[in-house]
This record gives C-alpha cells, structure tokens and sequence, in this order.
C-alpha cells in the first residue's frame, strides 16, 4: 500500500462527503438556520438581559450577538459531528460505512479520513454562516478569519470523534432526538457558547465547573480567541488532548473484535 | 478448473451474544469455482460474510484469501475481494460514476486507470450509457449491476455476494446468475454466492447447506441429491435443514 494509495483514498472519501453536502441543498440550509435563528432571534432578544464586562479576546464593550458568534460556529461543528457520525451508522449510511471498513487500508485511517471530510463540511458551513453574520456587521479582524481554519479544524476533528465513539458504544442512542437531550443540549448549555464563565460562577458553582471541564467550551474558546487574531494555548491543550482521547476510543470501538462491530447485529 | 486455492476457511467458529452463529466451518474454494451457500435466513450465511470481510474478528479458526491471512495480512487479502453486500451500499444521490470513482479511489486506483475500468466493467452489463444517472433513479436489478461492477473494478480474484438477486425481477435475476457464472469460467474469479433461491443452481456449482451454523453438506447439486436419498435439491435442502425452507 503506497502513499499515493492512502492520499487517494482520503481525498476520495472527502470528496465525496463534500459533494454530498453540496448537492443536498435542505441539508444545507438547514445547518445553516439553526445558527441563524440563535443569532438573529435569540441574541436580539438577550441583548439588553445580559450585560459583558470587557474580557479576553474582546478589547472592548461587545454586543450580545458578537459574543455569542463563535459559540454558534461551535453548535455548526457540534450538530454536524453527531449528525454525520450518527447517520453513518444507523441511518442507510450503513451501508457505504461497511464498504468503507473492508477498504484494504488501516482502520484507523479510514476513520480518521472519515472525521476530516466531516470536518470539511463544518467548515464550509461556518464560514458562510460567518459570511452572512459579516453582513449583519458581526465582524472580526480580516486575519481572524484566516487563523479561525486551523481552530476549526481541530474543534471539528474532536466533535466528529466524540460523535463516532458515541456511534461505536452507546447502544440505546438509536436516534437522533435522543443524541440532542442526552449530548448536544448539556454540551451546549453547559458551556461557554452562551455565556462567558465569570457569569456562570456567579450563579452557580457546579454548572461552573462543569461548564470548564466541558471540551465543548474549551472548542468554543478556542475558535473565540482565533477569529479575534489571538491563541488561547489552554484550549488549544485541551481540545487537542480531547480529540486524540475521543478519537483513540472510537478507533477501538471500531476494530473487528470489540465495541461495536462486536457487540450490534450484522443484518 | 484451477487447483489454486482462493478461499479456504478452517475450523471457524463464532459465537454472537452467547449465541453459536457458526460451529466449526471449513471449506475451500478454487479459482473458477461458483460456490453456492444456501441457506435458510439466520443459518450464519451473513455472520460468515462478516468474518471473511474482517467486519467481525475471527478468533476461532482460520481465514486466509489468495494464502493472505485475514487477521495477520488483512489489508493483501481483502485487496483480493469483491463484494457486493446484500443490502445496497450505493449512494442514491450520487451518479454512477461518482459511486465507482469512490470505490476505485478507496483501493488507490488513478483517476485515468478507474475511468477506464469503469468504462470495461459497466460496458459489459450494459451500463455504461447510464453512467452520469443518479443512483436513485435506478431500478433495482440496475442498482444490483453497478454494484456488481464496482466489486470487480479493482480486479479481485474472489467476489462474495450476499443474496444478491432478492427482490429482483425473473429477467434481472437471470442476467446476474448468468453473468457471474460467466465470469468463472472465463475470468477464473473465484465465487461464493449466498442464498436460499435453489432455483439459480447450476449443476456444475459447488453447493454448501449451511443450517444452524454449521455445515451440512458440500458437492453439486446431484452429489447432494443422492446423499440425502431424494428426488431434486428442493427436498435435499429441506431434509438437512429439517423443514425450514423459507
């Protein structure tokens, strides 16, 4: 198996979920809505309840919808993670899931190339959410928008692998619904997305803490402080130890003889 | 016939959930053999495709295609593979030829090579005409010839197909089970074909009954016929598999 065997093959499978993505308008406009409804909806209508004192990255007083922008391009990166990993396995993804596991390359390549072209369709759907919250004047410094990538793709590496080691153990999640009670909504709320810590201190010690060691928020903060030029480093740690632990773990619950092939029905 | 063994399967034995799903299975198949599986549905015709593709782990036995074993050299033996699965693993949305380049770019193929492979193998069930076609909007037996000629695209020498005729129409299921077994005698692919439609049988198939997991007998269909002491392999098949024809 040469080089050109594992290049060809990853571009194959981004290229295909890309195109997919593309060709599948409702899929697309639907990414993008539920973000924009937070914005234009939900930010509006918080703006005069929450006051923000000025904090890193911002260098001054911000607008509720300013902060709360890259916590949305979180949420994008968060549902898109579940929901590709999750449809790969139970929906009529299955199917093209098997094709992909008896491919003669390393399972743990085949996964991971699985995450990158996720991870690509995030991308794509957070810079035209970015586009559209640029013409609603939500903006960020030009070089922001360049360094927000390399978050981006990190944020979404890890959200894809938490959604494959969900999809590889977690039996009783059959549908989707149950992924956004039990995962996307705690991930969300209890996170940095809507609410910077210090505010969430104030009201309650526990949902502090949780809200910290979440890998959400720190995919949040990683993506905040990017799109204003800056890098915070603790976040970076984190949710680069968070994806090689989630995607080591789903890497296992992928092999031939545990997790899930294991243990779920052939069919 | 050719004496080289393909596939060769020894003392395999899986159990899912506590459950024996196959006990102590051994077989060979030669290049240019049509082997047929039949089966009744749960007999382990599906969990044995799932071991011999490295979906699941075999940790009792042995699997070894073209000599590469399954476990030590899995990536060179399923290099030697073809597949088409029972249900579709084509992506409606996708064209056909979009749904081939995939396959061809997941088995390292260049972009010149697939597109004249393509080309071969969809000339040659009629296809190719059809090649810019989304997916969805293909019947069912056209479905089934793409996915036939995807699993030959990367030239494999041994092709397993899972029910591959179910659902389809008289005509279409003719076509198929004539064209495999073209390729066998022609191509020296080497073939295990799943089933329980005794009526795609040919005589010069190698028939495996498979019942509860294990084995109940191998040889033509006239060898089966006359171990089991009856008039046609409908009757055969019912006695070793005691009434549960379905």
């Amino acid at each position: 198996m040469s080089l050109t065997h594992y290049m060809r093959a990853m571009l194959g499978i981004i290229g295909r979920e890309l195109w997919r993505f593309i060709t599948q308008r409702e899929r697309f406009i639907s990414a993008l809505v539920r973000p924009l409804v937070w914005l234009f909806v939900f930010a509006a209508g918080f703006r005069a309840a929450l006051g923000l004192a000025i904090a890193p990255p911002y260098d001054t007083y911000i607008l509720y919808e300013v902060y709360i922008t890259p916590g949305l391009c979180g949420m994008i990166q968060l549902f898109n993670g579940m929901q590709s990993s999750l449809s790969m396995v139970y929906d009529r993804e299955m199917g093209s899931m098997r094709l992909l596991m008896v491919a003669p390359l390393p399972r743990w390549f085949l996964l991971l190339s699985k995450l990158l072209a996720g991870t690509g369709v995030s991308i794509l759907q957070v810079y035209v959410f970015l586009l559209i919250a640029y013409m609603y004047e939500i903006e960020a410094p030009w070089q922001g928008y360049f360094l927000l990538l390399p978050a981006l793709m990190l944020t979404g590496l890890m959200l894809g692998a938490l959604g494959l080691l969900l999809s590889s153990f977690i039996k009783q999640l059959e549908n989707f619904a149950g992924v956004m009670n039990f995962v996307i909504f705690p991930m969300f709320f209890m996170s940095t997305a809507l609410y910077p810590l210090w505010k969430l201190k104030e009201s309650s010690k526990i949902l502090y803490a949780l809200a910290s060691y979440n890998p959400f928020s720190q995919a949040v903060e990683l993506i905040r402080f990017a799109l204003y030029g800056q890098l915070n480093h603790y976040a970076l740690a984190y949710t680069l130890v968070t994806f090689i632990l989630f995607s080591s773990i789903a890497i296992v619950g992928y092999s031939p003889s545990k997790g899930m092939m294991a243990r779920k029905g052939i069919g | 016939m050719s004496n080289t063994v393909a596939l060769s399967i020894e003392n395999l034995r899986f159990a899912y959930q506590g459950k024996l799903a196959l006990d102590d299975v051994s077989f060979t198949i030669n290049a240019s053999d049509f082997t047929f599986l039949l089966g009744p549905n749960g007999a382990g015709k599906s969990t044995l495709f799932a071991l011999i593709t490295r979906l699941y782990d075999c940790r009792e036995g042995k699997i070894a295609l073209n000599g590469f074993d399954i476990k030590q050299q899995t990536r060179k033996a399923l290099a030697t593979l073809g597949i088409v699965f029972q249900q579709t693993t084509l992506d409606v949305d996708l064209t056909v030829q979009q749904n081939l380049h995939y396959h061809a770019a997941l088995y390292g193929m260049s972009r010149k090579l697939a597109k004249s492979r393509i080309q071969e193998e969809l000339e040659r069930l009629a296809m190719f005409e059809r090649r810019s076609e989304k997916v969805a909007k293909l019947n069912g037996g056209h479905k089934r010839r793409v996915e036939i000629a995807r699993a030959l695209l990367h030239k494999p020498s041994i092709l397993l197909l899972d029910e591959p005729t179910v659902g389809l129409d008289v005509q279409s299921r003719v076509a198929i089970v004539e064209y495999i077994h073209y390729l066998t005698a022609h191509e020296q692919l080497a073939v295990l074909w799943a089933s329980h439609l005794l009526d795609e049988i040919y005589s010069t198939d190698q028939v495996l009954v498979m019942h509860k997991g294990k084995i109940k007998a191998k040889g033509h269909r006239e060898q089966i016929v006359a171990m089991t002491q009856t008039k046609d392999i409908n009757t055969a098949f019912a006695q070793l598999t005691q009434g549960e024809l379905s």
